[in-house]
């Protein structure tokens, strides 16, 4: 138990200092840029309840705010992401998740993309829809959402696959 | 209350969630009202103290460019001092008044960003440099926004990159002003509304700060008209303005004290009352 709670912390400091210190200004095209530190939610320990899923995603999304001055966008963004949370895992590796035994380095890579994708959409599209906060400028959301979720995709795979084979 | 307990312990994941949500919400809402976005912000000394770890290493691999600006500014000044007594005092656009109206202080730029809807500046200078809010935030080539936030030692601006800013600018080679805004697309372009139908409006014209606010001297450059047309109502201009400025890479940025400024919204508010 006490190696889940500091392995989740370390994994918090780590992810928010890169998500803020590189990610965010990498600015693609001029503003494309991924969100790598919702890895923090996707990895989230499964057995553990969803009451302290949501209150850590809170805080992410929070930690995040406050570096990049963006209100409480990205703390929305991941509560709800958060609480779908386990309607998508179920949806995207089936029997596996009703034994709770997903292990997601050695998942099926394509029941790992899919829940990624998923998860990832649903945290852009309310992300980028309190971001700009006009519904007339519905086409700029789903284009932000679009790319920045391409991006935040295959980064996202590619970090858990990498990382998490090493730490087997 | 036996129910109402039950419904709440069947229910807490979603309660939760609603408390969350409408936390982060009301967040959200508070940052777009301006002056009301004092809780989340990255004038802080935690995120300052990162940012400013960072920008210690990274500024090495600026020190090319920074030193082409300063040539570059230097050169218009010496362009400006030796020009003085052949231009004249008729039209004279100085942006450094020598009166000392004008207070100049330098800072570093922490944190920059351009590509969301509300951009925001962190800077390394604070209320205990003298910095206040309302000040204004500019570089050689251009302004750069306002400062919206402060705490010991740094200071948060809104970029004119913000759906927020309304700056006061007009024409330099006519009085017609308007107001400065940005609509969130390219970094590289804002645009001036509010233009009276009379100006002279032509693409490649100069548009600077308008003495108008008393966060900017008069004069500042911001860009030139890239393109322009009537408003729906037809009797005002909308113009496109490209910056002068690069607002992807600002390094260094000269923060405006206005000295003048307490006196001046002091009788603003005398005759407005």
């Amino acid at each position: 138990m006490n190696n889940i709670l500091s392995t989740s912390v370390i994994r918090f400091i780590i992810l928010v200092l890169v998500q803020v210190l590189i990610c965010s200004n990498i600015n693609f095209l001029g503003y494309i840029n991924p969100y790598i530190y919702i890895i923090f939610i996707l990895l989230f320990p499964l057995k553990n309840n969803r009451l302290l899923l949501l209150i850590s995603s809170f805080l992410i999304g929070l930690t995040i705010d406050v570096f990049l001055d963006s209100g409480g966008v990205h703390a929305a963004a991941c509560v709800t992401a958060a609480y779908a949370r386990p309607v998508i895992l179920k949806y995207a590796f089936g029997m596996l998740y009703e034994h709770q035994n997903i292990r997601f380095g050695n998942a099926e890579l394509g029941s790992l993309i899919g829940y990624v994708s998923i998860f990832t959409i649903i945290h852009h599209i309310v992300l980028f829809s309190l971001e700009v906060f006009n519904i007339f400028n519905i086409l700029v959301i789903l284009q932000k959402a679009l790319f920045s979720s391409i991006f935040t995709i295959i980064l996202s795979v590619l970090i858990i696959i990498i990382f998490s084979r090493n730490s087997k | 209350m036996q129910q109402i307990i039950n419904f709440v312990i069947r229910n807490k994941t979603f309660l939760l969630f609603l408390v969350l949500f409408s936390l982060s919400l009301i967040l959200t809402i508070q940052s777009h009202s301006y002056h009301r976005s004092k809780f989340i912000n990255s004038a802080n000394s935690i995120t300052g103290g990162i940012y400013g770890s960072i920008n210690s290493f990274s500024q090495y691999f600026r020190l090319r460019d920074d030193n082409h600006r300063l040539l570059d500014e230097n050169r218009l000044l010496r362009d400006k001092l030796y020009n003085r007594s052949t231009r004249g005092d008729s039209v004279v656009v100085d942006s450094f008044n020598t009166d000392g109206t004008y207070k100049f202080i330098t800072a570093s730029v922490y944190k920059n960003s351009y590509s969301a809807t509300n951009n925001y500046l962190t800077i390394n200078k604070g209320e205990s440099d003298g910095i206040q809010e309302d000040f204004g935030v500019l570089t050689s080539k251009g302004i750069v926004g306002i400062i919206d936030n402060t705490s010991d030692s740094y200071a948060r601006v809104m970029s004119i990159l913000n759906s927020k800013s309304r700056i006061n600018a007009q024409l330099k080679n006519s009085n017609h002003i308007g107001s400065l805004i940005w609509d969130g697309k390219s970094p590289h372009k804002v645009q001036l509304v509010d233009v009276s139908k009379f100006a002279p409006v032509n693409v490649g014209d100069t548009i600077i700060t308008g003495g108008q606010s008393s966060i900017f001297p008069k004069g500042i450059l911001i860009g030139e008209i890239a393109s322009y047309e009537s408003d729906v109502s037809g009797d005002t201009y909308n113009i496109e303005i490209d910056l002068f400025n690069d607002m992807t890479d600002l390094g260094y940025v000269y923060i405006v004290k206005n000295r003048d400024k307490e006196e001046i919204e002091l009788l603003d508010k005398t005759t407005n009352e």
